[in-house]
C-alpha cells in the first residue's frame, strides 16, 4: 500500500513524472497543463530529479527538443494541452514515424476558435492518427498510474505515448490518490536500453531520411503492425502494474456490462458521472451499463465488438465532434466495429461538454432514458444527438 | 589553430561522394569543409531542404557521422533536444564524454523563415551548439521561391521579374546582425571560396561555450542561374562587391576577417546571374544604383561596428 494523499490530477501527473526522473524533459506552459511544467520545474529546482529540463520558445521547439533527445537515446517526457498539442502536430507524426518512445502528459482542452480553456477532446481526438499510443484517464488515480504505464509501454512498443485528462475537471480537482513509493515505480519502469542511439560510438547512424515510392510504403506498414501489437505490450505492462501495485487496467473498463441492455460508451472523467447513474438505474431495475475506453490507439475494435455484441443498445458519448456530419470519432469507430455482428446492436450518439460544458446527472439518465426509448418504439429518432447545448 | 591544407588533406571525410546534389552545388562543398574543421566526434541535424534530400535518399546516406533530420522549422530545436540529452546521460554515466559537438544545418528558409523562431529560442536557452545556415537565398528544393534572404531584385518563382514587377522588392534580412543581437558567443559569415577562412570559423565556433551561429553562402547554380563551374567564383565575387561581407563577432567583439582590396561594383556580380538579368534591361538602371546604395550603407555600417 502506498501513501495516501490529495491531490489535484496535475499534481499527480507531475508526481508520478518526478518518480519517473525522466532523462529530458521539454515543455511549454499551456493552460490547463501549466501547472504539470510548473511542478516539475519546481522538482528540478529543488533538486527533487535530476532531469534536464528545457523551457523552450513553443510547444513545437518542445517535441522537436523531445525527438532530439529521445533519438539520441535519453528517456523523454512533455506535456501540453489544446493548441499545444496542436502545435506540435506535425513533430507527433515524426516522433511516432521515427519510433521514438516520447511520452506527453496531456490535459484534455477545447480547440479554438472559440478561444476556450476548457475540457473537451478535440485536442486528441485531432491526434488520434498521427501514430501515437492514446490512453485517457478517468481521474487523477488513473492519471498517475497511467502515466507510470506509458513510460514502459513507449519503451516496449518503440511507440510514443500521450496520457490524458480532462482539463479543470481532472486537472485542477483534488482528489485521494494513492502513491506508490519512489523505489517501486523506479524497479517497474526500469532502465532504458535504446536499441539505436544518434549517440553510439560504435555505429553512426542516419535518422529521419527520405523515402520515396519505394520504401515509403513499407516503413509506414511497420509502424502500423507496430500499432497493432501495441495491443498485447499495454496489456502485458498493466497485467505487471496489477501484480505489482493492485490497481487492474485493462485495454477498457467494463462496468455493470454483463447483462446489460442499455450501455454508454465514454472516455474519461465522465466515466465517473456514468458509473452512479447506472447504479441508480440498476436499483430502479433498469438494466443499465457502461463501457469506458482506456485505450483508444490502438484501437481495441475486436475486443469492444465482442462485448458490446449482446447489448442491443448503446449510446457512445464524444466529446468532441468530428465537423464531418456524422457526429463524433469515438462514435464511428465503435459502429463501424459493430458492422460485422449478424444482429447488431443500435448504435447513437451524443456530442457533449464542448468547452467544457457541465455534464450532469440528469443528462446521461436522459441518454439512457432516450435508449430505453429506443427499445419500446423500435424508432431512432436522432442518430445523432447534442447533449445540454441550447439549440 | 593554423589551417593547413595538407593536414586537411589527410582527414577523413564526413560526407560521402555519390549524394545526389547537382553538378555545382555549394553545399556539399561548404559541408565538407565544416566537417573537416571538427576534430571531434559531432552529431549533424538538419532542416528539410536540398542537403537533406540529396544526402538521405533511402536506403543510402552520406553521412558518415550520426545524423538526423525531424522538420523544416525545426533542426535548432532538435540539436538542442540532442546536446541535452548527450549532457544528462554523461552526467548520469551512461555515456563516456567524447567531446561530442553537436551541429545543425539549415538552408536559408529553415534559417531566416520558418525556422527563426526556433533557432532564437536555441540560441537563448544558451545550448552549446553550433547552428550553420548555409542560404541560398530562396527555396531552392521546392523550385527557387523567395525568402527573406533572396535579396533585392532577384527573380524568383514567388516573386518574378514580370510586366510591371521586376522581381523582388524588399531588401534582404540581416540575420547574422539578428542572430548577434542574442549576444551569444561567437557570431561569423562565411564563403566556401575563402576556405581556410570558413574553417578557421567552424573551429571557432565549435570551441566556444555555449551557442554559435555561422552563415555561409551558398550559391545554388540552378536558382542563380550561372553556369555549374562557376560557382566558388560567384560565392568569392560576393564577398569582393561586399555583397556579402566575411567577418565574425567573437564576444561581442565585431571584426572584418577579409577586406576587399578593391570593392567592386555590385553589378559585375549580379550581370553573371540569371536571376537579376532583368535589371539590366533599360529602365531598370534605379534599382541596379538602389542596389549599389544599399550595400554601400551595409558596408560603411558594418565597417564601423569592425573598427
Amino acid at each position: 500500500m502506498g501513501k495516501i494523499s490529495a491531490k489535484t490530477g496535475n499534481e499527480a501527473m507531475a508526481e508520478a513524472m518526478r518518480q519517473i526522473n525522466p532523462d529530458v524533459v521539454a515543455a511549454y506552459p499551456i493552460t490547463p497543463a501549466t501547472e504539470i511544467v510548473q511542478i516539475f520545474a519546481g522538482f528540478k529546482s529543488d533538486g527533487l530529479v535530476d532531469t534536464e529540463f528545457i523551457a523552450t520558445e513553443s510547444e513545437h521547439s518542445a517535441l522537436s527538443a523531445c525527438i532530439g533527445s529521445a533519438a539520441s537515446g535519453a528517456r523523454t517526457m512533455t506535456a501540453t494541452a489544446s493548441q499545444g498539442l496542436v502545435l506540435m502536430q506535425e513533430m507527433l507524426y515524426i516522433a511516432s514515424g521515427l519510433r521514438l518512445p516520447i511520452v506527453i502528459a496531456e490535459v484534455n482542452r477545447a480547440l479554438s476558435s472559440p478561444i476556450n480553456i476548457h475540457c473537451d477532446h478535440s485536442d486528441t481526438m485531432g491526434a488520434r492518427d498521427s501514430g501515437w499510443i492514446q490512453i485517457y484517464s478517468e481521474n487523477a488515480q488513473e492519471a498517475y498510474d497511467n502515466l507510470i504505464q506509458a513510460v514502459r509501454i513507449a519503451e516496449s512498443a518503440l511507440l510514443p505515448v500521450m496520457v490524458t485528462i480532462d482539463g479543470f475537471i481532472i486537472s485542477h480537482g483534488m482528489e485521494r490518490i494513492e502513491i506508490i513509493p519512489d523505489e517501486e515505480v523506479k524497479g517497474f519502469i526500469g532502465e532504458y536500453r535504446p536499441r539505436y542511439t544518434l549517440l553510439d560510438e560504435e555505429r553512426s547512424i542516419t535518422m529521419g531520411a527520405i523515402d520515396f515510392t519505394d520504401y515509403f510504403f513499407e516503413h509506414k506498414r511497420q509502424q502500423i503492425e507496430a500499432m497493432k501489437e501495441a495491443k498485447e505490450k499495454i496489456i502485458e505492462v498493466s497485467k505487471e502494474f496489477n501484480s505489482r501495485f493492485k490497481r487492474d487496467y485493462g485495454l477498457f473498463e467494463c462496468y455493470r456490462l454483463e447483462d446489460a441492455r442499455y450501455a454508454l460508451v465514454v472516455l474519461g472523467s465522465t466515466g465517473g458521472t456514468v458509473k452512479v447513474v447506472v447504479d441508480e438505474l440498476r436499483e430502479d431495475g433498469v438494466k443499465a451499463g457502461l463501457l469506458k475506453v482506456r485505450v483508444f490507439r490502438p484501437f481495441p475494435w475486436q475486443e469492444i465488438k465482442d462485448t458490446l455484441a449482446y447489448i442491443p443498445f448503446i449510446a457512445v458519448m464524444d466529446r468532441s465532434d468530428g465537423l464531418s456530419s456524422l457526429g463524433g470519432p469515438v462514435f464511428q469507430e465503435i459502429r463501424s466495429a459493430l458492422y460485422d455482428i449478424d444482429s447488431r446492436p443500435k448504435v447513437i450518439n451524443y456530442i457533449y461538454g464542448l468547452g467544457g460544458r457541465d455534464t450532469k446527472l440528469h443528462h446521461i439518465k436522459q441518454v439512457f432514458q432516450d435508449l430505453q426509448g429506443i427499445d419500446r418504439t423500435g424508432r431512432i429518432d436522432g442518430l445523432i444527438n447534442y447533449l445540454g447545448v441550447r439549440e | 589553430m593554423a589551417v593547413r591544407l595538407k593536414d586537411l588533406a589527410k582527414k577523413p571525410e564526413g560526407l560521402a561522394s555519390g549524394h545526389r546534389g547537382c553538378a555545382g552545388c555549394m553545399e556539399p562543398i561548404a559541408v565538407r569543409q565544416i566537417l573537416l574543421a571538427i576534430d571531434n566526434p559531432c552529431v549533424v541535424c538538419c532542416t528539410t531542404g536540398c542537403l537533406e534530400v540529396v544526402t538521405t535518399i533511402f536506403p543510402f546516406t552520406a553521412w558518415k557521422v550520426p545524423f538526423i533530420h525531424s522538420a523544416f522549422e525545426s533542426a535548432a530545436a532538435t540539436i538542442s533536444g540532442v546536446e541535452t540529452a548527450y549532457k544528462v546521460l554523461k552526467k548520469r554515466g551512461k555515456i563516456k564524454d567524447r567531446g561530442t559537438k553537436f551541429i545543425a544545418i539549415g538552408g536559408d528558409g529553415g534559417t531566416y523563415d520558418i525556422g527563426f523562431q526556433a533557432l532564437s529560442g536555441a540560441i537563448e536557452r544558451g545550448h552549446d551548439i553550433v547552428y550553420i545556415c548555409l542560404d541560398n537565398e530562396a527555396y531552392m528544393n521546392t523550385g527557387i521561391q523567395r525568402s527573406s534572404a533572396t535579396p533585392m531584385g532577384a527573380h524568383t518563382t514567388t516573386s518574378p521579374a514580370g510586366k510591371v514587377i521586376p522581381g523582388k522588392r524588399e531588401f534582404r534580412k540581416d540575420l547574422t546582425r539578428c542572430i548577434a543581437s542574442h549576444n551569444i558567443p561567437y557570431v561569423a559569415q562565411a564563403v566556401p571560396s575563402k576556405w581556410r577562412d570558413l574553417i578557421t570559423k567552424v573551429k571557432k565556433a565549435v570551441e566556444v561555450k555555449g551557442p554559435a551561429f555561422i552563415n555561409i553562402l551558398s550559391p545554388c547554380r540552378l536558382g542563380w542561374g550561372y553556369p555549374p563551374e562557376d560557382t566558388i567564383e560567384i560565392g568569392n565575387e560576393a564577398v569582393e562587391t561586399c555583397f556579402w561581407p566575411i567577418y565574425e563577432v567573437e564576444d561581442g567583439k565585431w571584426r572584418l576577417t577579409y577586406k576587399p582590396k578593391e570593392k567592386k561594383p555590385v553589378s559585375e556580380w549580379l550581370k553573371k546571374q540569371g536571376r537579376f538579368k532583368h535589371l539590366f534591361k533599360p529602365g531598370n538602371e534605379s534599382i541596379l544604383e538602389e542596389i549599389q546604395d544599399h550595400i554601400d550603407q551595409e558596408w560603411e555600417r558594418l565597417q564601423r561596428l569592425c573598427s
